[in-house]
């Protein structure tokens, strides 16, 4: 996160409740703080607020229009509502909006939170534009199903300013018809990409997907509820890189990292990240 | 090797020299100082980005498009990312990434309402008729003389060919009430002396003599807002700017006008272009930024060349440059070149586009005047706006104030178009009704059905409206805006269906793309009124709620403008009946 | 500031240099010294391409550049150094223009390096194998050290030396005892005061001799004094310099016993292979980074087959030849380390399960573990100890000197998506993968070499064929290929075996060798000696 966090105290008002916050926070955190549950989607913990999905907005006294919690720095004495009509109203039309282009049906807990909101996806022009992209399939670490993209540029920032400083994707193309593509659309590996999968760690759709879950899925034997998950530390490098493996059937499907983590920040490099097969 | 990857293909000689053009060898991102040393690092790809935007507008004007090679020779020359190269480059209209397979120019047609009244359709049909590379095109800025037509040249100028001194004759010259358009078609654009010899560089004489401090606090009792759409107070603009600390401070002038239906900068940037470097420097001076900018939509070439040509002319003449006038302070305009996006009208936009990223606008807080350009604090104005400042400075704020109303002091420039007398630009006072305003512009052509007030971002208005004054504060109350000064006249023959459709149409192809609300919303919000405008029945309710619900969302989540207002025009239209009825 | 030395820390340790490019995003300079221009040095503000081998001429006159424009942190050097005067008459003769004349690169830059490093606020040298892969590796380092304790640019928050470690767990291993002359926490065999302390501990007699590191084994392989051996998790068939005599030794010995996860090279020839479960995913303990950080390593599966924890084994092996290790059991051993090695002390095992693990030193429970060492410099005792000395160097070229029969620079190095000898990371299904020799493109074109022609590469001690790729990274004169894929291409065949008597560490980044076509483009191509 770029905002620097200090001692000094902001208490803000979150649904008629004070909540103290340190300054620098954002309004996010006082949500959380105040243990107000907030739905995100471009947000991570890791990234820099791009808060381009709107679907963390709140009301904010005195402001016109609502507000990204996700950005938006908490200030003494601000008035914040949570789940007043406008909010709820627009927290539902991003999350209706986006089922109408896009596969969501891995994107579970948007899906949770489109339920919760209410959002009806179905009452739309039938026929109406969509992603349509067909699955990208360029080498055997990881895939990318734009068919599933949300758009929320958390991929971009992975690769670029917030950790891997690779930029081999960006958003191109305006409008409906913006895509995050390599240049031209290359393949992967043609684009400047080093397979250090940060991208796919960050994705909330599953628009991109490690082969390994990708396999399974395709096998019909992809089983979340039946994995473990195990952190242990990169057998690679001198770094100390903390990952987490994750198991099925006594098989390592995919690894990870903690977002928590002061050395990695959820990042991996491709020996760490896909390295693992020979267990 | 990773990182900076260029991949295979090559820039040409050709395109290795539009490159050359903008920034050398020498100036590369990466120099290789001799075999064993090389310079590079990303602070000096950072200070080359912002030529990213100059370079591909080269390609694209020498190569009729970007190549996979010339697009990585420009990414190597500046050390910008091909993918993020790529990212920019696809977000402009006027820019091509894939190979159009002629070096012809293209020509753009203007399929936006004004235009789409005035025939371009044969237009369009007679020049393909002729073999030409029709391009239709969003809004052109030249609705006074529609249908407008845009020639973007492949190694050769860009031309607009109304274009024509001879012919152009403000329809209000020689009125004494006029303030902003008082040269305008009267001075020789091309000639400081003549500028001078109209009144040209008084007022930043006497800018210099007051000080800042004075010259903003006249800026602000004078009660100038600004002009480009939103009304901000300039004043406190300025003073804001003025109050940050440091010299990396920036003025900018927002010459980007692509709201359909306006026209005026165009106009004034061609016809009194010292007038808006004059206004600048004073606003440079007045802030202690010693960095200029204006941002000019790539397609007004000849307001383009009469501006550089400008600056050139002040510089000489020691108006721009280290010591302005004399007054010690530095202060220079650099020129930046729109390549077809409204939303880089959005001022954020605009930074972005500048600094050579994608022209997505920012979050706001925090504001420009303190995280502008390059995120220093920076003045954006309207060129309007700025020449306003002109007689401010010189005569005061109580004149100044003599005109208009007390809550909107002064003149307004106004571009009527459409089923108008004569369709052009017009400066009235501040609280003239709309009623008195067409009549200024002479007979109306037909049965007035409606106006749209503010462009495709404002709204429609009845009949009834006639009476309105056209001040902030009326029109707030009405449930309408100025916006930036669009007057645009349907009467009862216009299938407004069709413009409505298209209205919603131009939002959806301008939509950034960047937030969900407005990329999805304005897709949908098109969807529906295609639907509606193939049935031929009246407006089902669902729709109807649907329209609300979208308008909404867009209104309350959208992170700028444009967003904002996608759905005002369309939701005004259907609250006149104007469509939505079944036909 | 940052010095990047003799490190591709883009490729080679991709995670640290995300740290490196946050400094660089907030304004820090780089300046990358590499005779490559690889993937780190794309970031720096200005690369400095030295000839291989002449790292101690750029730091002397880097150093006498600072004396001269009276840059010197003279209150540092005066209160927390020794050994100053002499280090100083040492650098005399490395004026800029001598060091450019021995390191192939302009005079100015070696001034701009100077006055950049001694005028930073704060400053950092960064170093891995590239200063450590030479006969006189610990020269090196030290040549580096000099300049730190010339400008004060040590023991302070932001300002240091820092080595990158390799391996996961070296440090670990040092920590543990896994070196010839040390007990664990880094206590001295050779001391009597140390070796006390552990034989209370362990309640038996211990060798007061330091034992031999790994060349040091060769060459009594080679004498005939050392006839068995025991690798655990090596790959020396592999990975020892001029490999081909390696293998002569290793086939020599009565007796080669080789615990392992995977067959290696070295395992093949084995009399015994005892199999291994992988340490970070089968199994329990912890292991330490390059910045001291104790983290743990948990059991993710099962081991496959017969295969084992090591520490079961080992037991075992005492339990056969009559002794008692102690408990099977991660936490024991680790409590055991904290008993004996007081850096270790306060890592109690359950603050270490907490993500993010703790760094060394950490005496009680109560410290938060450290940063970075080397404050005690600015502590106005000293907190008691000697001050910091200078090292007078002199500057020797690599061993291996060009000639008309092998007239090309070889030096080897890292690839970001491959480790070491790939026996781990040749499994997975790398689309960067690249086998080959890269070449300048001058001398390929004087060669008749194209991009992707069949090569081979003599050096004195063999000669091996590979794939060649012509590059932009490499200087005229320079060769440059991994070790990663043996099974491919047998580098160490070619590398220079002299090593530096302080570390025991070969020449690996400077050999003498000749290029050769012997097949064009297409040929090679179906030869398929590139992969992935």
């Amino acid at each position: 996160m770029s905002s620097v966090i200090t001692e000094t105290a902001v208490t803000i008002q979150v649904d008629g409740q004070e909540v103290a916050v340190p300054e620098g926070a954002t309004i996010l955190d006082a949500c959380d703080a105040a243990g107000v549950e907030t739905p995100t989607i471009c947000y991570g913990p890791t990234l820099t607020p791009v808060n381009v999905c709107r679907v963390c907005v709140v009301e904010l006294d005195g402001s016109r229009a609502l507000v990204p919690s996700c950005s938006r720095p908490a200030e003494e004495g601000m008035v914040v509502h949570t789940d007043s009509e406008r909010v709820r109203h627009s927290r539902k039309m991003v999350l209706e909006f986006l089922a109408t282009g896009v596969d969501v049906s891995q994107a579970d807990e948007l899906g949770q939170w489109a339920e919760h909101y209410g959002a009806d996806p179905d009452r739309y022009v039938p026929g109406g534009e969509t992603m349509d992209e067909p699955v990208r399939v360029q080498d055997n670490l990881y895939i990318r199903d734009y068919d599933k993209c949300v758009l929320c540029y958390r991929c971009v920032e992975a690769c670029g300013d917030d950790a891997q400083h690779t930029y081999a994707i960006s958003v191109a193309g305006r409008g409906f018809g913006a895509r995050i593509s390599t240049e031209f659309d290359v393949t992967l590996p043609d684009s400047a990409c080093v397979y250090c999968g940060n991208c796919v760690a960050v994705c909330p759709t599953n628009a991109l997907q490690f082969k390994t879950e990708f396999d399974l899925r395709q096998a019909d034997d992809w089983r979340p509820e039946d994995q473990t998950v195990t952190q242990t530390v990169c057998s690679y490098c001198g770094v100390g890189c903390n990952l987490e493996l994750h198991v099925q059937d006594n098989q390592i499907v995919k690894c990870t990292s903690p977002d928590d983590h002061d050395v990695t920040k959820g990042n991996l490099c491709i020996k760490g990240r896909f390295g693992w097969n020979y267990v | 090797m990773a990182d900076l990857h260029f991949g295979e293909d090559q820039p040409t000689e050709a395109e290795r020299a539009a490159i050359d053009a903008i920034v050398s060898q020498a100036e590369a991102a990466t120099v290789v100082e001799t075999e064993r040393v090389v310079r590079g690092g990303r602070s000096r790809r950072r200070g080359l980005r912002h030529q990213l935007l100059p370079v591909l507008h080269s390609l694209q004007h020498e190569i009729g498009w970007i190549s996979p090679g010339g697009l990585n020779g420009a990414a190597e020359r500046l050390g910008v990312p091909p993918a993020e190269a790529y990212g920019v480059a696809t977000f402009y209209e006027l820019l091509r990434t894939t190979d159009p397979g002629h070096r012809d120019d293209v020509v753009h047609v203007c399929v936006d309402p004004a235009c789409a009244m005035a025939g371009n359709d044969d237009l369009q049909a007679s020049l393909e008729a002729d073999g030409a590379r029709v391009h239709a095109s969003p809004c052109l800025g030249q609705c006074e003389r529609a249908p407008a037509l845009f020639i973007q040249g492949v190694g050769r100028p860009d031309q607009v060919p109304a274009d024509d001194d001879e012919k152009f004759r403000l329809p209000q010259a020689g009125d004494p009430g006029l303030r902003v358009l008082r040269r305008v078609g009267v001075v020789d654009p091309t000639s400081l002396d003549s500028y001078r010899d109209h009144g040209g560089y008084e007022a930043l004489a006497a800018a210099i003599e007051m000080g800042p401090d004075a010259v903003i606090t006249a800026i602000s009792d004078s009660g100038l807002s600004g002009r480009g759409g939103a009304a901000f107070p300039t004043g406190i603009k300025w003073r804001a700017v003025a109050d940050e600390p440091g010299p990396d401070k920036h003025v900018v002038a927002n010459c980007d006008e692509s709201e359909p239906g306006t026209f005026k900068d165009r106009i004034v940037c061609e016809h009194d272009p010292f007038a808006v470097i004059e206004s600048m420097t004073i606003a440079g001076l007045a802030t202690g930024a010693p960095h200029g900018w204006i941002y000019i939509r790539g397609e007004y070439p000849r307001a383009t060349a009469r501006l550089e040509d400008a600056i050139a002319q002040a510089r000489a003449a020691g108006l721009l440059g280290d010591d302005v006038a004399g007054s010690g302070q530095r202060f220079d305009i650099e020129v930046r070149r729109g390549a077809g996006a409204y939303i880089c009208g959005e001022e954020t936009a605009l930074f972005n586009s500048i600094e050579g990223f994608r022209g997505e606008p920012r979050n706001k807080p925090p504001f420009p005047t303190t995280h502008g350009l390059f995120s220093q604090p920076t003045a954006i104005n309207n060129p309007e706006t700025l020449i306003n400042v002109l007689d401010i400075v010189i005569d005061g704020p109580d004149a100044y104030r003599s005109v208009g109303t007390e809550r909107s002091p002064g003149t307004r420039l106004f571009c009527l178009s459409g089923r108008v007398g004569v369709p052009g630009l017009y400066e009235v006072p501040f609280g003239t009704t709309l009623g008195e305003l067409l009549d200024v512009a002479g007979e109306p052509t037909g049965d007035l059905s409606a106006v749209l007030l503010g462009g495709a971002a404002g709204v429609f208005v009845g009949p009834d409206a006639l009476d309105m004054p056209l001040t902030l504060e009326d029109t707030r109350e009405a449930g309408a805006t100025l916006g930036s000064g669009v007057v645009m006249v349907f009467d009862d023959t216009v299938d407004m269906e069709a413009i409505v459709v298209r209205i919603a149409e131009f939002f959806r192809d301008e939509s950034c793309g960047q937030c969900v609300p407005c990329r999805v919303g304005t897709q949908r919000q098109h969807e529906v009124l295609v639907e509606l405008q193939s049935s031929r029945q009246p407006l089902a309710p669902q729709r109807a709620e649907l329209i609300d619900d979208m308008a909404l969302a867009m209104v309350d989540a959208s992170i700028c403008g444009l967003g904002h207002t996608a759905a005002s025009a369309v939701r005004s239209a259907l609250a006149l009946g104007l469509i939505g009825n079944s036909q | 500031m940052i010095f990047l030395w003799g490190s591709n820390a883009r490729e080679a340790h991709p995670i640290f240099f995300h740290h490196v490019l946050k400094g660089i995003d907030n304004g820090a300079r780089m300046y990358c010294v590499d005779p490559r221009y690889t993937s780190s040095a794309q970031f720096s503000d200005v690369w400095v391409g030295i000839d291989v081998g002449t790292d101690i001429a750029l730091a002397n006159g880097i150093g006498r550049e600072i004396i001269h424009a009276g840059l010197a942190n003279q209150d540092f050097i005066a209160h927390s150094t020794q050994g100053f005067e002499a280090y100083a008459a040492s650098v005399e003769p490395f004026t800029s223009e001598a060091v450019a004349a021995i390191c192939g690169i302009p005079a100015e830059v070696v001034v701009e390096m100077a006055h950049a490093y001694a005028t930073a606020d704060k400053a950092q040298i960064l170093w891995t194998l590239g200063i450590t892969e030479h006969h006189n590796a610990v020269d090196n380092v030290l040549s580096l050290c000099n300049l730190a304790l010339l400008t004060g640019h040590v023991g302070r928050w932001g300002s240091g030396l820092v080595p990158l470690r390799g391996q996961n767990n070296v440090q670990g291993g040092g920590d543990m005892g896994a070196i010839p002359n040390k007990f664990p926490g880094f206590a001295g065999v050779d001391d009597p005061d140390h070796r006390a302390r552990f034989e209370t501990a362990y309640g038996r007699e211990l060798n007061p001799v330091p034992g031999l590191h790994l060349t040091l084994m060769f060459e009594a392989m080679e004498r005939g004094d050392l006839r068995a051996l025991y690798v655990i998790g090596e790959n020396p068939a592999d990975s020892e310099a001029d490999v081909l005599h390696a293998r002569a030794q290793l086939e020599s010995l009565d007796i080669l016993v080789v615990q392992d996860i995977l067959m290696t090279r070295t395992a093949e020839m084995a009399d015994v292979v005892l199999p291994a479960s992988v340490a970070w995913a089968e199994s329990d303990g912890t292991v330490t980074s390059s910045e001291r950080r104790v983290q743990r390593v948990r059991p993710a599966v099962s081991p496959p087959g017969q295969a084992r924890h090591d520490i079961d084994i080992l037991c075992d092996m005492a339990e056969a030849m009559g002794d008692e290790l102690g408990p099977r059991d991660p936490e024991a051993a680790w409590d055991e380390l904290r008993s004996l090695s007081a850096m270790h002390g306060g890592m109690a095992w359950e603050r270490l399960e907490a993500a993010g693990g703790l760094q060394w030193p950490c005496p009680d429970e109560d410290h938060p573990g450290s940063a970075f060492l080397h404050g005690w410099l600015w502590a106005d005792d000293l907190e008691g100890r000697e001050p910091a000395p200078f090292s007078a160097l002199e500057h020797e070229g690599p061993t291996e000197e060009l000639s008309e029969e092998f007239p090309l620079r070889l030096t080897t190095g890292r690839a970001l998506d491959s480790y070491n000898t790939g026996v781990q990371s040749g499994k997975y299904d790398s689309p960067l993968r690249f086998a080959g020799l890269d070449l300048n493109a001058h001398d390929a074109a004087d060669l008749g070499i194209a991009d992707g022609d069949q090569v081979r590469v003599c050096s004195p001690r063999g000669s091996v064929e590979m794939n060649a790729r012509v590059v932009s990274s490499l200087p005229r004169g320079l060769a440059f290929t991994t070790l990663h894929h043996p099974e491919l291409i047998d580098v160490n065949v070619l590398t220079n075996p002299d090593w530096d008597p302080k570390s025991g560490t070969a020449e690996f980044k400077a050999a003498a060798v000749r290029v050769e076509r012997i097949a064009t483009h297409q040929t090679a191509a179906t030869a398929g000696a590139s992969v992935g």
